[in-house]
C-alpha cells in the first residue's frame, strides 16, 4: 500500500546509487566552468537555470573557445533533445496531474531521473501516488547536483586532473545508452553518430556533436524502414 | 550581461523541451515522422559524446590498448549490458582507468 510519503521516499533511495556518478561530474563541471573564464556566480546558476548536466560542460567549453550564444544555445538544444523523448514516455503518466505538478516535475527530468521513474511507472500496481516517486528521484539528483557543482565552483584547482573524473560523463552516458540499444535500428543509429562525430571532430564550435546527432537520426529511420517488420513501404 | 542572457537562453529551451509532451499531450499531435524520429535521439546524441571521448582522449585519434580510456570504456559498455546497472557501471569503468593509468602511467 503506498503513500504520497513512501513513494517519495522511495524515490530518493533509487536514485541514491546514481548520484554516485553524478557527485563527481558536478565538481568536474564546476572546475571546468571556472576554469573557462565563466563567473563564479554564472558557472553556479547554470546549475538551477540549464540543470542539465552535459550541456552545462559543453557549454563551458564552447565559452571558453568563444563560440557566439547563438552557437552555444543551438548545441544545448541539440544535446538535451533527448529529453524530449523523456517527456513522451512520461506524458501518459503525469497527464492527469495539476498544472503546478507537470511544471515542476518537468523542471526536474533528467537523464538520471527519468531512468528511475520509468522503472516505478512501468512497475504493473495501480498506485496512484508515482508523480511522489518521481519528485523524491528529481530533488535527490537536483540537490547533489547543485551541491556538488558549487563544491567544484569553490574548490577549483583542488581537485586532481588525474583522478580523471570528467570520465564519469562517458560512463554515465554509457550505462543509459547500452540499455537503449534494444534493435538494430538504434545500434545502427548509435555506431553512425559515433563515427560522424569522430571524423567530424575537427570542426570548430563542436558542430560535428550536432552533425553526428542528425546522421545517427536519419541512419535510424533508414534502418527502421527497411526492416522486415516495417508496416510502410 | 549577454552572459546571463546565454544562459537564460540554454536554460528556456532545456525547460521547453523537458516540458513539452508532459504539458501538451493531448492537445498536439506529433508527426508520425518526428514521433519515430524522436526515440533515435538519445542513441545518436549520447554516442556522439561518448565516441570521441573514448576514441579522441587527448584530441587525436587513439585506437591502441594504449588507449587507457577506450578500454576502461569498452569494459564499462560490457557491464552495462551485463547488469544494466548505472553504478556499477560507472565504478568498474573508473576502476579499470585508475588500473590502466597505473600501470600504462
Amino acid at each position: 500500500m503506498s503513500s504520497p510519503r513512501s513513494e517519495f521516499l522511495a524515490g530518493l533511495r533509487a536514485e541514491a546509487p546514481i548520484l554516485l556518478g553524478v557527485i563527481p561530474f558536478g565538481l568536474i563541471y564546476g572546475v571546468l566552468a571556472v576554469g573557462a573564464g565563466l563567473p563564479r556566480d554564472v558557472a553556479l546558476f547554470m546549475s538551477s537555470i540549464v540543470f542539465a548536466g552535459s550541456s552545462q560542460f559543453i557549454g563551458a567549453q564552447l565559452f571558453r573557445d568563444n563560440a557566439p550564444a547563438l552557437v552555444i544555445i543551438l548545441t544545448t538544444f541539440v544535446v538535451n533533445l533527448r529529453h524530449m523523448l523523456y517527456s513522451a514516455s512520461l506524458a501518459p503518466h503525469t497527464q492527469h496531474l495539476r498544472p503546478g505538478w507537470k511544471w515542476l516535475l518537468a523542471y526536474l527530468l533528467t537523464d538520471e531521473a527519468y531512468a528511475v521513474t520509468i522503472t516505478r511507472y512501468n512497475e504493473p500496481d495501480p498506485s496512484p501516488h508515482k508523480h511522489w516517486f518521481f519528485l523524491g528521484a528529481g530533488l535527490a539528483l537536483w540537490t547533489s547536483w547543485q551541491t556538488s557543482t558549487a563544491l567544484g565552483v569553490f574548490l577549483g584547482a583542488q581537485i586532481p586532473e588525474s583522478w580523471s573524473l570528467d570520465f564519469t560523463l562517458a560512463l554515465t552516458f554509457i550505462a543509459i545508452v547500452i540499455p537503449a540499444l534494444k534493435d538494430r535500428a538504434a545500434v545502427a543509429s548509435a555506431l553512425s553518430a559515433g563515427l560522424v562525430a569522430v571524423l567530424a571532430t575537427s570542426l570548430p564550435l563542436r558542430l560535428g556533436l550536432i552533425v553526428a546527432a542528425l546522421t545517427g537520426i536519419v541512419v535510424g529511420l533508414v534502418v527502421e524502414a527497411q526492416s522486415p517488420s516495417a508496416d510502410h513501404q | 550581461m549577454s552572459l546571463w542572457l546565454t544562459l537564460l537562453g540554454m536554460g528556456l529551451v532545456t525547460y521547453a523541451i523537458r516540458l513539452s509532451l508532459i504539458l501538451l499531450i493531448g492537445r498536439i499531435e506529433l508527426p508520425l515522422i518526428v514521433q519515430r524520429a524522436l526515440r533515435f535521439v538519445p542513441p545518436a546524441v549520447l554516442a556522439a559524446i561518448i565516441v570521441p571521448a573514448l576514441l579522441l582522449p587527448a584530441g587525436t585519434l587513439d585506437i591502441s590498448l594504449g588507449n587507457a580510456r577506450l578500454i576502461a570504456g569498452l569494459c564499462a559498455a560490457l557491464v552495462a549490458w551485463r547488469t544494466r546497472n548505472i553504478l556499477v557501471t560507472i565504478v568498474v569503468g573508473l576502476a579499470v582507468l585508475w588500473g590502466l593509468q597505473a600501470v600504462i602511467g
